[in-house]
């Protein structure tokens, strides 16, 4: 054995020039290794494929010009992006390539960026410098981010983009039940801008609990919250027994009383059964607050709480107190103050008492709580957080009480616990611990939430676009969302407003919601006896609402406060109320006006003018407009709808000058017959 | 070094995990104990979602027997392009005959085939094929702006949302659906007519003129839409995803 292997030696090295000539050879075969790699590289392989498939179409030749071979990068230094993509992904940017089924060459699907300007990894992450398929793609050693799924690809248009897009309802749904479910009032999400997300939940209160409602309530609800309500937003916290005995124990032993929060009514209900119903109607509660109907589907809004089964909740004197004035018990609630006479709450509070659910607290048998259970609550109740989201006299709102999620989406795979049997991935552990978050370990307090796969998915989208560049991109490169504004009214009219809880529904100045019309320039476009009327006894101007100004029986006092107000303070500066005439145009000028509006413009498609032969249902009824808007704020309405309400669906039609003049002047004709259709319609 | 040992050997182990969890799915089909004669789609075809997502609504197919009544306890199992997923892969159909999956489009634009498979009585394979849409990012844009300006009155649908105005119109529109209408209209006279109205194609000036309203980008993105929802589908209605 021995003896070969010096004789091996001997002939390969035995002098120095078959050693010189064995050394070369060997080191010409390293040489060659480089070279023989690049030549078999996948990106070569690819590009070859790229060649052969155009040569059969019918754009070769532009396509064969295009082409460039060789590694092919786009270098950002600006964003940090060396992404060499391209180089297999050959066909990215070229517009006949829409129809190739075989990837990697089909052009890029139509986005508002250029590729040369913004890479790949931004928006697909990846490895852009990798050269390799499994190293572009997947995870490595030196890259911690493998391609992002499809599924969540609009999480990285919301690292630039902080303000909804119309182009990204994932992403845009994703931040909103961030707010809405009130994920944020214990996870910190600090933003780029040094802002703090916000929640839209608006928990109540707990300092007052036991004025409201019972302790067996308290306890079912603990329980389960969406027995209750399917659509509460409060999640299921999994307590046993036990502890949901002590916590409602010592929320109710907790609970202050509020003077005039609880009243014993002087007046009885109505007689008439269906007087319930259609005062909750005519109110239109259900503008805001839902009820599940005989088929299990709900109707109404959620601005408030689903009302299904109150009756089982709200104690009666508590409901009647509220409902004549919820201010009283608090004073920050999105409910306005209707100003209902004692007959009516009476009525009011039995229709709603009457919603309730015989099964729901039935097995809730509770004895009289002890010291210790009352102590235990306690500090169930600061353990679980629950003054993250409650006020609850006695105990401070915790302080990071759970994980920050400021960057989550950029979170090291190598720092996640994974469950049995789950992908190894970012967005599987994101979702993973939205979906079952107690499954992780059993000690963790993080409740489960009811939420469905779409909205799972909605979340974690929105959840990856927090992350390392979302935090750390320079100002001029992002865009950021419009704030919502914290104007208040001033003054006696202000107060009114906030008591009327008008910026629920309505948007003044940026501040508010979106389910009513903007009143920003109310003041420049209605006339003010139309105002008047229309506080006093709102109808609505569009027939296919389901949500409507409901009546608020303001006195004559109150509603002029209002009017005055709105009129003089919510002025437009380009429109001069009284520039244009409110009537007097002539016979022509309407004869025209009317030709266009039916004609040339077709407005009949979308408005009622003539109620008997007009039908459109997207715009308001225009019946009896001339009593209702200023012909000032009608001209510049014609010329550029957008100019006065940004966003409005009324299309901007370009209209000449002339042409919008006698427009208006027909509008204004239509003074409608009497004051009582003012208040139907 | 250690470390991309560790790393490679993850990798490795959760590769040979996931193509061994490929074995299990077929190994763990549950157990028929019915066989059907055919398998009809119940609700859930022709949807539309962004791609890579989740379908608004499940799938439901139902297995039947000759007359046409529901088979319980027969195995369907479901089937698409790469990338197309469904939660759960396969199930046995329920009293009703009915099986209910959760499906998620690829992350490509463009129509993706779905077949869901039971067997008969003498063991053949029956196929049912449906068809649903992903939308690409213009698409959706198109889709949101097609929900804000148009669906009302090219949609005869009402939501409790949005009531439609189609009945309230003197003359139709068509849904943007209708494929037989809007694959034979170029691109430039659907263009013309969303930008300067009805008139622009010799058509109704109910239809309004959009073009001051919603910019030249915009409307390529609601015809972009209207391309990959039309039925029969259009010629541009992006590349058709099928099993193999
Ligand atoms: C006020 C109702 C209305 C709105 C809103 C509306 N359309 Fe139309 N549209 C019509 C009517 C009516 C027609 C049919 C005209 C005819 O056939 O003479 C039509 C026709 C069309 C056509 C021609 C094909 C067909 O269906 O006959 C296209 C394309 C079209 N609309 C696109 C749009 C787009 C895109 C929008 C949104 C930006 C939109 N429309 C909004 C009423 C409307």
């Amino acid at each position: 054995m021995n003896a070969k292997l010096s004789t091996l030696w001997q002939s390969l090295f035995g002098n120095s020039v078959r050693a010189f000539g064995v050394v070369s050879v060997v080191f010409l075969c390293s040489l060659a290794i480089a070279p023989a790699k690049n030549h078999f590289s996948e990106w070569r392989h690819y590009q070859h494929g790229y060649l052969k498939m155009i040569r059969n179409r019918s754009e070769a030749n532009t396509l064969q010009r295009h082409f460039q071979g060789g590694i092919q990068q786009i270098w950002l230094p600006d964003l940090g992006v060396v992404d060499r993509c391209t180089s297999c992904h050959v066909g990215l940017n070229e517009a006949s390539l829409t129809d190739v089924a075989t990837q990697p060459f089909r052009k890029h699907p139509v986005i508002p960026h250029k590729l040369d300007e913004f890479g790949c990894v931004i928006c697909h992450r990846g490895q852009g410098a990798a050269t390799t398929v499994a190293e572009a793609h997947n995870s490595t050693l030196a890259w911690e981010q493998p391609i992002l799924p499809a599924r969540y690809i609009e999480s990285s248009c919301g690292e630039c983009h902080r303000g909804a897009l119309p182009g990204t309802p994932v992403l845009n749904e994703g931040r909103r039940l961030l707010a809405r479910y009130g994920c944020v009032n214990c996870h910190t999400v600090k933003l780029a801008d040094g802002t703090t997300m916000k929640a839209t939940d608006d928990p109540p209160s707990l300092s007052h609990i036991a004025d409201k409602t019972t302790r067996e309530w308290i306890y079912a609800w603990l329980k389960d919250p969406q027995a209750y309500a399917a659509t509460a937003t409060m999640p299921n916290f999994k307590l046993s027994d036990d502890d949901a005995r002590d916590m409602s124990a010592f929320l109710i032993a907790n609970s202050t009383p509020v003077a005039g929060d609880s009243i014993a009514l002087p007046a009885k209900p109505s007689s008439d059964p269906a007087a319930g119903t259609s005062l909750y109607g005519e109110s239109f509660c259900a503008s805001c607050h839902a009820v599940q109907n005989a088929a299990g589907n709900l109707v109404g809004g959620n601005v408030g709480p689903e009302l299904t089964r109150v009756g089982n909740k709200v104690k009666p004197e508590w409901l009647s107190a509220w409902l004549r004035n919820p201010r009283t018990y608090d004073p920050g609630t999105a409910m306005p103050h209707y100003r209902f006479n004692d007959a009516q709450v009476a009525t009011l509070s039995a229709f709603l008492q009457a919603k309730t659910d015989s099964d729901l607290l039935a097995n809730v048998h509770l004895e009289a709580a002890t010291p210790e259970q009352i102590a235990h609550g306690k500090r169930l109740v600061s353990d679980y957080g629950c003054a993250s989201c409650h006020e609850i006299a006695g105990i401070k709102k915790p302080e990071n009480f759970a994980p920050e999620l400021s960057r989550i989406g950029s979170k090291p795979i190598t720092q996640l616990l994974f469950l049995p049997g789950m992908p190894h991935t970012l967005p599987d552990y994101i979702s993973g611990k939205i979906k079952q978050p107690r499954a992780f370990s059993p000690g963790l307090k993080m409740p489960q939430y009811t939420f469905t796969p779409g909205q799972v998915d909605a979340l974690t989208t929105a959840l990856l676009s927090l992350n390392d560049r979302s935090t750390t991109l320079p100002p001029s490169l992002t865009v950021p969302a419009v704030p919502e504004s914290n104007y208040q009214p001033a003054g006696k009219a202000g107060k009114l407003m906030s008591d009327l809880a008008c910026f629920s529904c309505h948007r003044i100045n940026g501040h508010g919601g979106d389910m009513a019309p903007d009143l920003t320039w109310e003041g420049s476009s209605v006339q003010r006896a139309w105002l008047v009327s229309f506080l006093k006894n709102p109808g609505t101007l569009r027939p296919a609402l389901i949500r409507r100004m409901p009546r608020f029986n303001l006195t004559d006092e109150e509603t002029s406060e209002l009017t005055d107000y709105m009129i003089t303070v919510y002025q437009n500066p380009v429109i001069d109320r009284d520039s244009i005439p409110l009537s007097g145009y002539s016979a022509g000028e309407i004869e025209l006006g009317r030709q266009l509006f039916y004609g040339k413009y077709s407005c009949q498609g979308c408005h009622i003018l003539d109620s008997k032969n007009d039908k459109g249902y997207v715009g308001p009824t225009l019946t009896q407009v001339g009593s209702r808007l200023t012909a000032a704020w009608m001209y510049q309405w014609l010329k550029n709808p957008q100019s006065l309400r940004p966003g409005t669906i009324e299309p901007n039609r370009a209209m000449s000058d002339e042409d919008a003049q006698a427009i208006t002047a027909f509008l204004m004709s239509q003074k409608g017959s009497t004051k009582k259709e003012v208040a139907k319609k | 070094m250690t470390r991309s040992l560790f790393i490679f050997f993850t990798v490795f182990t959760a590769s040979l995990c996931t193509s061994c969890s490929h074995k299990r799915d077929s190994a763990l089909l549950p157990k028929p104990t019915a066989l059907g004669a055919a398998i009809v789609e119940s609700s859930g075809g022709k949807q539309t979602a962004q791609a890579g997502t989740l379908l608004p609504q499940p799938l439901v197919v139902q297995v039947n027997d000759e007359q046409g009544n529901g088979v319980s306890g027969a195995l369907v199992q479901f089937a698409g392009a790469a990338g197309v997923t469904f939660d759960p892969p396969n199930g046995l159909s329920d009293s009703s005959g009915q099986v209910t999956t959760n499906v998620s489009v690829g992350g490509e634009a463009g129509r993706y085939q779905i077949v869901a498979t039971t067997f008969d009585k003498s063991h053949k394979k029956i196929e049912l094929k449906v068809e649903e849409i992903a939308l690409g990012y213009q698409q959706t844009l198109g889709r949101t702006l097609a929900d804000q300006y148009c669906q009302r009155c090219h949609n005869p649908e009402s939501t409790a949302e949005r009531v439609s105005n189609y009945d309230n119109l003197e003359i139709k529109p068509h849904a943007f659906t209708e494929g037989d209408t809007y694959n034979k209209i170029s691109d430039t006279d659907l263009a013309a007519v969303i930008s300067h109205g009805g008139p622009a194609l010799n058509k109704s000036a109910l239809m309004p003129a959009w073009g001051n309203t919603i910019s030249k980008s915009d409307i390529q993105a609601l015809i972009s839409y209207i391309r990959s929802v039309s039925d029969p589908p259009s010629r541009d209605a992006g590349p058709l995803f099928a099993k193999n």
